[in-house]
């Protein structure tokens, strides 16, 4: 475990020192502060309107990190060797991948809280006070991180076995996919046969159900959120990401690399 | 390498184990979702205007999403139960405005619009107001005259304005020609069990959404129904000329010899007469909770 | 007998080819070899011949398509023994972000000493490898020669018994080289074991107990240099000057050409003495007067002309 751990802070220093990342989170900032503008124009919803844009903005950048930088965790290091010096240690294959996993979602934690926080003090500067049912967005921002987690596992087995492009757009498209997962087990068009709808029903379940984490509505109208969701989700999450990993794990295991 | 082999099956073996347990946590999730009322939250941007000039060129995208929300959550087996209405005409204004050309919007929000409570919001007015937009952006859509026909005769009872938007849709291209007889029968015999149900068959012969097949289907059922308990209230009120009073049951009109066999209502089932003689829709028939629900006193 | 701190057996290593990966294209074929505790053992070879296929079939980098390895009584897929190798991959490169003394750190880490132990192995390694003044610089900023010696010092600084290298002195300067060349030794005289990958021969020469030489994918031939190449003397090389002026006429002078100062003849052994007999009779003065032996690089020449010859007679015949 100590080894995983190793990898872990060295997957986060790295993106830290990335100064990429910097960028982004800078221009969630100003997202933020666009909502705040917006807040101002339709009136008696600026609560709403700002909550949904920044939580909004704290997906879309979180995605494209967790895209991104997820599928050049093992691609890089097997394009530069950095990864052949590591390998060299006493260190199993699949600790290497736990390690970059739980680098990169600490990293995502890190931007995200960050993000938040940029939220909750444009909330603040609007609202001139908060009150607890405010706390529902740090709920929203928690199910986006659970999110991100899941992204973040699907592009790393993607890239264990595929190009780094590819994996990209496969991830991206089985993010997309997963938005639209409930949409597919109520399919209601008559013109398929049984045999078609079992097909998409059973589809339905395997791919990652993204709509799952979508309780935008619920934070930006101040409702509570039940908890036995936030349970539910987050169990979902981890076995989802513990099969996706696995998988890596076997795939990356038996690679020659360079 | 061995090792590598045997983790491979191991994992093979537990795949649908942990999709397994995906499943059944993914059902639990739906469950609380679902009771999140998550409807309301559809029409998170509720100008119309704003959100026209939020999506620009992108708005008849817009409305497509707008109009998959209101499929998803008002067609099939959603209807009837207990539905949260009240996002329905804010969606269904969006996805008109942002795209005014999206025909099946107004032809499923003049149904479910002007229909009494529970089955529709019960709000006719909105239904008009719809179905009026729907007609100045698209003036050659004649199926649109018919649904407002539906609306004032149905609901608001208006005949003289059934009949004029009945006729007004006759005259445009590739009209039905019933359209304009529907126009004659609405003018000259005001309301009418007959023209409810040539209303009504038209409907389900010209609609592809299957809610609002269903919907016609069943009124047609009703209207049958309404026919039939008519003809048996004529043949309890001949039991009683005969026989000095009102017949208890179904049974004695069918032993007098007034009747030949058991009379079944649209749905197949007999129909009951109460100890009062009146006749009615049994309480096994689904049409029993329908006609309180699909409510068409004429 | 102590097993063999390395061991092959039938080593092999395919790689699919070529348009939908149909053919196969064989990069190591049946390397059987051992390695023994405490030797330095050379690799020999040109570029492409499988040196570095067999290093890193060695360290689990790729895996065998048939045979196996063992490492210090290990199998190779046992990642646990680790502990006690040390690697140097061919041209290698590190997280550019981090200093050297982060990478050396962060290496160190997985090995579980305690905080303080291994801030003092970070030092000594960055000393050891003459980096101490640029222990802080980030690698990015580095020098190939600079990386080399980052790369050597996160071999050995978990004290391994057994050190592989690929190709330790690519990239280095005959200083640099030099002093490779004396860590080494010293490893060596701390009874490591020391696998290494060269093209350059004088290197193995120099430092090898034995050598092994692997040409197309083949194991050719292991021993020491020495023995390798065979004892024999092939010939005598005369140094001698002579006045200006005179004519170069003769069986023998004919053949001499200049070196330095004076001149070099080379000549077989039994003509030795008609040789020198020539020699004085032109008035040369003798310098000097020794064997030639061959060297590795003869061998190695002639090892790996056969093998051309060889590969250029089968695409010629077409199959």
């Amino acid at each position: 475990m100590s080894r995983v751990l190793t990898v872990a802070r060295n997957t986060f220093r790295e993106a830290v020192r990335d100064r990429v990342l910097y960028n982004l989170v800078f221009f969630a900032l100003l997202m933020m502060a666009a909502a705040v503008i917006v807040g101002q124009i339709s009136m008696d919803i600026e609560t709403v309107v700002m909550i949904s844009l920044g939580l909004s903005a704290i997906s879309l950048i979180g995605l494209l990190i967790a895209v991104f930088t997820g599928v050049g965790l093992v691609s890089k290091e097997i394009d530069k060797r950095t990864l052949h010096a590591v390998l060299a240690r006493p260190l199993q294959r699949w600790e290497f991948l736990l390690g970059k996993f739980t680098g990169l979602v600490m990293t995502l934690a890190v931007n995200t809280a960050a993000m938040a926080a940029g939220l909750f003090l444009a909330l603040l500067v609007v609202k001139h006070s908060l009150v607890r049912g405010d706390s529902v967005v740090l709920v929203a921002v928690f199910f986006i991180l659970l999110k991100l987690m899941l992204v973040v596992a699907l592009a790393m087995l993607f890239s264990c076995f595929t190009s780094p492009l590819l994996a990209i757009l496969f991830t991206g498209g089985i993010y997309v996919a997963g938005l639209f997962v409930s949409e597919l087990r109520s399919l209601q068009v008559t013109n398929l046969t049984p045999q078609m709808q079992k097909f998409f029903a059973v589809i339905s379940y395997i791919l990652p159900n993204f709509g799952n984490y979508d309780v935008m509505g619920a934070a930006a109208h101040g409702r509570g959120i039940a908890g036995r969701l936030v349970i539910y989700n987050t169990l979902y999450t981890l076995l989802y990401c513990a099969l996706v990993l696995a998988a890596a794990s076997v795939i990356f295991s038996r690679k020659d690399l360079k | 390498m061995k090792n590598g082999k045997i983790a491979a099956w191991v994992l093979l073996l537990l795949l649908p184990a942990g999709f397994a347990g995906v499943w059944r946590l993914q059902r639990k999730i739906s469950v609380e979702r679902d009771a999140m009322h998550q409807e309301q939250d559809e029409v998170l941007v509720r100008s119309p205007k704003l959100m026209r000039l939020l999506t620009a060129e992108y708005s008849p995208l817009a409305a497509d999403i707008y109009w998959t929300r209101v499929v998803q959550y008002y067609g099939g087996k959603r209807l009837g139960q207990d539905t949260n209405l009240e996002s329905l005409w804010p969606l269904l204004d969006l996805a008109t405005t942002l795209d005014p050309n999206l025909i099946p919007a107004y032809r499923f929000g003049a149904t479910f619009l002007s229909e009494p409570e529970p089955r529709g919001a019960g709000r006719p007015d909105l239904a008009v107001k719809l179905l009026e937009r729907g007609l100045e952006a698209n003036p050659e859509a004649w199926r649109l005259n018919q649904d407002l026909g539906n609306v004032y005769y149905l609901e608001l009872k208006d005949y003289a304005k059934a009949g004029q938007t009945y006729l007004e849709g006759s005259k445009k291209a590739g009209a039905a020609p019933w359209m304009k007889v529907m126009a004659a029968r609405f003018l000259e015999k005001g309301e009418s069990r007959e023209t409810a149900a040539m209303l009504w068959s038209e409907v389900y012969e010209s609609s592809s959404d299957e809610s609002l097949k269903e919907n016609a289907r069943i009124n047609l059922q009703l209207l049958r129904a309404d026919d039939d308990i008519e003809h048996l209230n004529e043949i309890a009120g001949q039991f009683a000329t005969r026989f000095g009073r009102l017949p208890h049951s179904v049974r004695e009109v069918i032993q007098a010899g007034l009747i030949d066999g058991e009379p079944l209502d649209p749905a197949g089932y007999p129909y009951a007469m109460g100890t009062d003689g009146k006749a009615g829709i049994s309480q096994k028939s689904p049409l029993f909770k329908q006609q309180t629900t699909f409510r068409r006193p004429i | 007998m102590p097993s063999p701190a390395i061991e092959t057996e039938s080593l092999a290593k395919e790689y699919p080819h070529g348009f939908l990966h149909l053919k196969k294209k064989t990069s190591l074929e049946g390397l059987t070899m051992q390695v023994q505790e405490g030797e330095v053992f050379g690799l020999l070879g040109p570029n492409g011949a499988g040196k570095s296929t067999t290093i890193k079939l060695l360290m689990g980098i790729i895996f065998p398509t048939a045979g196996s390895a063992r490492m210090l009584d290990k199998p190779v897929s046992d990642v646990s023994m680790h502990r006690e190798i040390g690697y140097l991959p061919e041209q290698p490169y590190f997280y550019d972000y981090l200093t050297a003394a982060e990478v050396l750190d962060y290496f160190a880490r997985f090995h579980g000493y305690s905080g303080a132990e291994r801030g003092e192995r970070v030092e000594r390694m960055l000393k050891k490898v003459g980096l101490e003044t640029a222990g802080k610089i980030q690698l990015r900023k580095y020098s190939k020669g600079m990386l080399q010696r980052v790369g050597l010092a996160q071999a050995i600084l978990h004290d391994p018994k057994l050190v592989i290298l690929d190709e330790p002195m690519s990239g280095l300067d005959p200083v640099g080289r030099r002093e490779v060349r004396d860590i080494i030794l010293e490893l060596k005289n701390a009874g490591k074991t020391i696998l290494f990958s060269t093209h350059i021969l004088s290197d193995a020469e120099v430092l090898c107990d034995r050598v092994g030489v692997i040409a197309g994918g083949k194991l050719r031939g292991v021993g020491a240099p020495g023995a390798i190449v065979g004892m024999k003397t092939v010939g005598m090389e005369i140094l001698f000057e002579l006045a200006e002026g005179k004519a170069m006429a003769g069986k023998f002078l004919a053949t001499a050409s200049k070196s330095g100062g004076g001149y070099r003849l080379s000549v077989a052994e039994k003509e030795l003495y008609e040789a020198l007999d020539e020699l004085s009779e032109a008035g040369a003065k003798i310098i000097a007067v020794t064997q030639i032996k061959p060297t590795l690089e003869d061998f190695f020449m002639e090892l790996v002309g056969k093998e051309r010859a060889q590969a250029a007679a089968v695409e010629v015949s077409g199959k």
